[in-house]
């Protein structure tokens, strides 16, 4: 079949031929981006690469004939936590093996995943220090690195007091520097500590967590295979997990599952669904409410578990009345009748499982979105079993893992708050006076004279860092603004308002950058020096463990040891440790063995000490021995129960792959984690549980008249398999355990324990702070759950909208209903003013939705992951998407006479910001929306930046990022920017 | 010995492009060059699929019978390979494919378009097996370490399925018979001049 074509243009032609004979539409995202982009500037280099023989231009191929050891660790991308088997030659790693024996991933990949071997090529890596001298990068000695930054550190420290150093840690960690880096900054004397999760699921954890005691995912990827419906709501795991949609379709084509998407574009998930609904963006709570409100009249809601399991759903059912169909398709714009039936569906058609990701969470509601999600769930019946529950999708690899380990600017490690019971249990840990550690944080001064410690005063988010660097001083709840700013492993697009960030970035006296990439911080700004760039490894360069979505944790063993100059960052962080003197309290306990500059801290003596004190998650039992039998037994579990069987190897019998937490108790006592959350039809010694009883035994309820009325909050007739206690009951402590008569079964040494941590009241030693494991164990064997059994809450009367209320994005183009849905009022939060109220007033009054008619909104593609400066510097991802680009609906780029692959302006409506990037016309947006995805940089306003970056270390592909146009908004509890929903204009460039 | 044949499962297929870097991983394939790609149509409406596309190794290939120097053979497994020392880069190979398989590594003006370059199986070429002068002209033989090509192994939804013809179209068979749809495998009727008979 000749066809005319050009000469020329001979491998893209092919293409296109080949799609003619199909008869099919030939533009797609890819065509027509690739057609644009093949011969731009920057790739041109690449492109010319000579291909006589396949090998001549690169090196790390397997040589014939010398022998290939197999190394096993996980992929660095997403949560999902694919083995990732490495072939590696004389230190060299030369290719990738599918790890069929893997029940997450069973051998497959993304591009991603498939991809990720060119990391430790890592040819546009950082490849040594280097610091900016008057604008110019100049090449330095770690040791220098570490001198000047360490000193500019305590100048700041000693001038503007600890809080003026601000740490931004990173979900690309293992649980092992995650827990240092967070250990770190307790050490330095800040909570100024936070990383990705605060933009990535902050809000699912403060919502989950105050619904059923834990903000993470029930269940996992596998279990959706045992679900008959599936609802995606502010999701696309297609792109931003597709390994979990083997698990997802399996479940649809075996099950012949419901799988629902409901979300503002018409998703490459949605592609498979077997219904899709359209909502307007921002409108969540609306269409859960929608839903309810056919299920409660109806009378589809799971009455049983509600009376036994749930407090407060009268309050919900009030709120939904509400919600009339005619009042949700007003709002939301779906009709009534297709809710109606997504929600009989959903109801009545179990197990269902609800999966959500940021499109749920990024929201100035994201935490009452959330919280609307798991009522859904909890009204009908749907958590605490097989194929059922909240399928929350995390992001980074290791993003559960570090939020965990309490990279967050409100808590230590594993939840345990900021207060003094918290600080007392972690320096029991740590084995470090208490009075030490206090007096490293700063006093400040009230007005009145009131002195409070910053010690137990949550710290400065990720999204807000730079306010506090530019915000008149008195506006910071501190001692002075931030000044110094340690960044490591986070980039610096993924984070709203940039043009803002650009201003505190230039402001502030030190800025050090540690990462395999240079990142967005490194060529953003006009700093001319005190800015330091320090070449980091990535984590198939150092050994360590990372936590699934799923809970399940997995052992990543060295792939190669790190390439070029770069280090890992348990090194790093104890050389700077040493330089600011507090090294030998905090390494106390940790092994340091031989690394590649030296001694270093032991990854596996590191999780040995969070095993000491991660009881209040569970985090207590998985110890290094055990998750490396794990990896070494992987085909021992099985694909939908994760569990190995009684004749399994004897180190690994029994237990749930990657032992997901909570893991209750001592590693000797092999419990085999927990599959499903809160599941009452297992034993707790099977990874059965209840609902956690962590807001207290009784609540007294503000009635209409004024008057107070008890409730009880803990579980009615409600338990978990086998538990001696066949109703609620409260948290386990030494005083309870007394009561029961249950204490006589703990031992002696268990005894001393727990006395010696109480001092004068031992009795109120709980499972969480007891050291010994006692109270756990104890609580176990008469089964029943350490934390207590409680009842679920509908009402989370501690929040800001204890039952989640619609609330107009602060930009919305339905200016009509804000009146009706205002955002909250202003407040301070996290040491700042939150006004969104004003600035929502101010948009309404200034008529902005005019100017800028279309709803923003932004989200993931499959071969690039966060910020992109990693993925875009990997040729074999970045060849696939070479230019950024806005998503326009057709009707949309009619009226602006915009052409499909044209250059566009897509202009915000603060701070005059722009973006020059490509149109792609598509009904994939509806009218009036338009999508850009996250991952580019490297261009700001218009403005190609490729020559602010060190020479050699620019990634591949470059472009403007949507952050460069998005808005204010903040969630009142997390701080949790908005960048699902705002406003802009488009115009033909 | 077995018929080898690729099967893409479109219902399956989420463009994930795992095949595309999997293939550029596995053969080290230089910027430019995609021995194998991820087509998706109607992009963005209802009924959008994607196939992964690469040289399906055909039967009767048609490449095979308009290259002027016979720079292909069949293997016992059937499947397509070409010699590069053979090669001059004509370019007839690609207005023959139906499939959009061969590619060049230059392209200018004159012809000058260099030795096509395609999809091997993971088969190598006609060097000796595993031997180092096929892995630098073709890439790695997996075929002949009893291994499959990576695309299919790597594939994050099982939608790309690589082995013997009528064990993969079985497995696709009981799949569709499970779940109650298929819209056929793809290219089979172009290349194998047969259909998955569903």
């Amino acid at each position: 079949m000749l066809i005319k074509r050009k000469e020329g243009q001979a491998a893209r032609q092919g293409l296109a031929a080949a799609l003619a004979a199909t008869g099919a539409e030939r533009l797609d995202r890819r065509a027509f981006l690739r057609r644009s982009g093949l011969a731009a500037g920057g790739l041109a280099a690449i492109g010319s690469i000579g291909f006589g023989s396949v090998r001549e231009a690169q090196a790390k191929m397997p040589v014939a004939g010398k022998p290939v050891e197999m190394k096993k660790n996980m992929c660095t991308h997403c949560s999902v936590g694919c083995t990732v088997k490495a072939e590696v030659q004389e230190g060299v790693w030369v290719g990738q093996e599918p790890a069929w024996e893997s029940p997450i991933n069973r051998g497959t990949h993304c591009a991603k995943g498939a991809a990720v071997r060119e990391l430790v090529k890592g040819e546009r890596r950082i490849k040594y220090p280097m610091k900016l001298v008057n604008g110019e990068w100049q090449r330095i000695s770690w040791d220098v690195a570490f001198d000047e930054i360490s000193k500019k550190m305590l100048e700041i420290r000693e001038k503007s007091g600890a809080d003026s150093m601000w740490f931004l840690g990173s979900a690309k960690f293992s649980n092992e520097g995650a827990y240092l880096f967070r250990k770190f900054a307790a050490y330095w004397g800040t909570n100024n500590v936070d990383h990705q999760a605060r933009i990535c699921h902050s809000t699912t954890v403060a919502g989950v967590a105050n619904t059923w005691g834990y903000g993470a995912q029930t269940n996992s990827y596998n279990d959706i295979r045992n679900a008959k419906t599936m609802i995606i709501m502010g999701g696309n795991p297609a792109e931003a997990h597709p390994v979990s949609l083997q698990h997802v379709l399996s479940g649809k084509e075996v099950n012949r599952a419901n799988m629902i998407v409901i979300d503002p574009r018409m998703t490459r998930t949605a592609a498979h669904a077997t219904e899709y609904v359209r909502m307007r963006p921002g409108t969540d709570i609306p269409v859960i409410w929608g839903m309810l409100h056919h299920i409660f009249k109806n009378g589809w809601e799971d009455k049983e578990f509600i009376q036994q399991r749930v407090y407060g759903m009268d309050m919900i059912r009030k709120e939904v009345e509400k919600w009339t169909p005619a009042e949700v398709e007003r709002v939301t714009g779906i009709p009534g009748a297709q809710l109606e039936r997504v929600a009989k569906t959903f109801a009545t058609e179990k197990p269902s499982t609800l999966i959500w990701c940021m499109g749920a969470t990024q929201k100035t509601v994201g935490t009452a979105n959330v919280r609307a999600f798991c009522i859904l769930l909890l009204a009908t019946g749907n958590v605490g079993g097989m194929g059922n529950g909240a399928n929350i999708f995390r992001g980074h690899c290791n993003v559960q893992g570090a939020t965990d380990l309490g990279l967050d600017v409100t808590t230590l490690p594993l939840y345990y708050g900021l207060d003094a019971g918290a600080w007392g249990h972690w320096a029991r840990v740590w084995e470090t006076d208490i009075a030490w550690l206090r007096g490293r944080f700063d006093v400040t001064k009230a007005p009145d004279g009131k002195e409070t410690s910053m010690m137990e005063v949550p710290g400065i988010p990720s999204t807000r860092w730079f306010d506090a660097v530019s915000m008149p001083k008195d506006q910071v709840a501190q001692r002075d603004n931030v000044k110094g700013l340690f960044i490591m492993g986070h980039g610096g697009n993924t984070v709203t308002r940039m043009p803002e960030m650009v201003k505190g970035l230039e402001k502030a006296e030190l800025l050090v950058v540690a990462d395999p990439h240079p990142t967005t911080f490194a060529h953003i700004s006009n700093r001319k020096n005190g800015t330091y760039l320090l070449p980091i490894c990535t984590q198939f360069e150092c050994s360590g463990s990372r936590t699934a979505s799923n809970r399940s944790i997995q052992w990543g063993e060295k792939v190669v040891d790190p390439i070029f100059e770069s280090a890992n960052d348990y090194w790093v962080m104890h050389q700077f440790a040493q330089k600011l003197g507090f090294a030998d309290r905090m390494f106390k306990n940790i092994t340091m063995v031989k690394g590649k500059y030296g001694m270093e801290p032991e990854a596996e003596s590191i999780l040995r000490e969070i095993n000491r004190g991660g009881w209040s998650t569970g985090y207590c039992g998985q110890s290094p021995e055990r998750l490396k039998a794990h990896m070494k037994n992987q085909d021992k579990f099985d694909l939908v129960s994760l569990r190995a069987p009684k004749d399994a190897p004897a180190e690994v019998a029994g237990d749930y792959y990657g032992l997901p937490w909570p893991c209750w108790g001592t590693p000797e006592y092999r419990h085999p984690g927990t599959h499903q959350l809160y599941n009452t039809n297992l034993h707790v010694k099977d990874g059965g549980g209840t609902f956690r009883a962590r807001f207290g035994v009784e609540y007294e309820e503000p009635q209409a008249d004024g008057s107070k009325k008890k409730v009880n909050l803990l579980a009615e007739g409600s338990f978990s398999k086998d538990s001696e206690l066949k109703d609620g009951y409260p948290q386990f402590t030494y005083g309870m355990l007394k009561r029961l008569g249950w204490d006589k079964d703990l031992t002696e040494a268990e005894k001393g324990t727990i006395e010696r941590i109480g001092g004068n009241a031992p009795d109120n030693v709980s499972w969480a702070i007891d050291l010994s494991g006692g109270i756990q164990r104890v609580a176990l064997e008469h089964g029943c759950i350490p934390f207590g059994n409680g009842k679920a809450r509908a009402n989370a009367w501690n929040l800001p909208d204890p039952v989640p209320v619609h609330r107009e994005p602060i930009y919305t183009p339905r200016t009509d209903l804000v009146a009706q849905y205002p955002t909250r009022p202003d407040f301070r939060q996290f040491r700042m003013p939150n006004i969104g109220f004003t600035v929502q007033k101010a948009a309404v009054d200034k008529g902005v939705a005019k100017e800028f008619p279309i709803i923003l909104s932004s989200g993931r593609l499959v071969e690039y992951e966060g910020g992109g400066e990693e993925t875009r510097s990997n040729p074999w991802l970045a060849e696939l998407q070479q230019d950024m680009f806005v998503e326009i609906n057709p009707a949309d780029a009619a009226d602006r006479g915009i052409r499909d692959g044209a250059w566009v302006w897509v202009l915000g409506p603060e701070n005059g910001s722009k973006a020059r990037v490509k149109a792609l016309v598509t009904e994939r947006v509806g009218k009036g929306v338009a999508w850009m995805p996250f991952h580019f940089g490297g261009w700001f306003q218009g403005e190609d930046q490729r020559g602010k970056y060190p020479k050699g270390t620019d990634p591949y592909v470059l472009g403007e990022s949507v952050n460069a146009v998005t808005t204010y908004g903040y969630d009142p509890v997390t701080g949790m920017q908005e960048t699902k929903v705002t406003l802009c204009q488009i115009r033909a460039a | 010995m077995a018929r080898m044949k690729f099967l893409c499962d479109a219902d399956r297929c989420i463009e994930c492009n795992a095949c595309v870097t999997a293939c550029k991983n596995e053969h080290e394939v230089p910027w430019g060059i995609n021995r194998r790609r991820v087509v998706t149509i109607n992009d963005g409406k209802p009924g959008e699929r994607s196939v992964s596309m690469a040289c399906m190794h055909c039967t009767d290939a048609p490449c095979a019978s308009v290259c002027p120097v016979s720079c292909f053979y069949t293997t016992a497994d059937a499947v397509v390979l070409h010699s590069k020392d053979l090669c001059i880069g004509c370019g007839y190979c690609f207005y023959a494919c139906p499939f959009g398989a061969p590619q060049y590594p230059k392209t200018s003006n004159f012809g000058s378009r260099g030795k096509m370059d395609k999809c091997t199986y993971c088969a190598g070429g006609p060097e000796a097996d595993g031997s180092q002068a096929e892995l630098d002209k073709y890439g790695r033989n997996r075929l002949a370490e009893g291994k499959l090509p990576l695309c299919a192994e790597m594939c994050s939804t099982k939608a790309l399925l690589a082995g013997d013809g009528d064990i993969i179209a079985q497995i696709y068979k009981e799949r569709v018979a499970k779940r109650g749809y298929g819209s056929g495998a793809w290219g089979w009727k172009v290349a194998y001049k047969e259909t998955v008979a569903l």
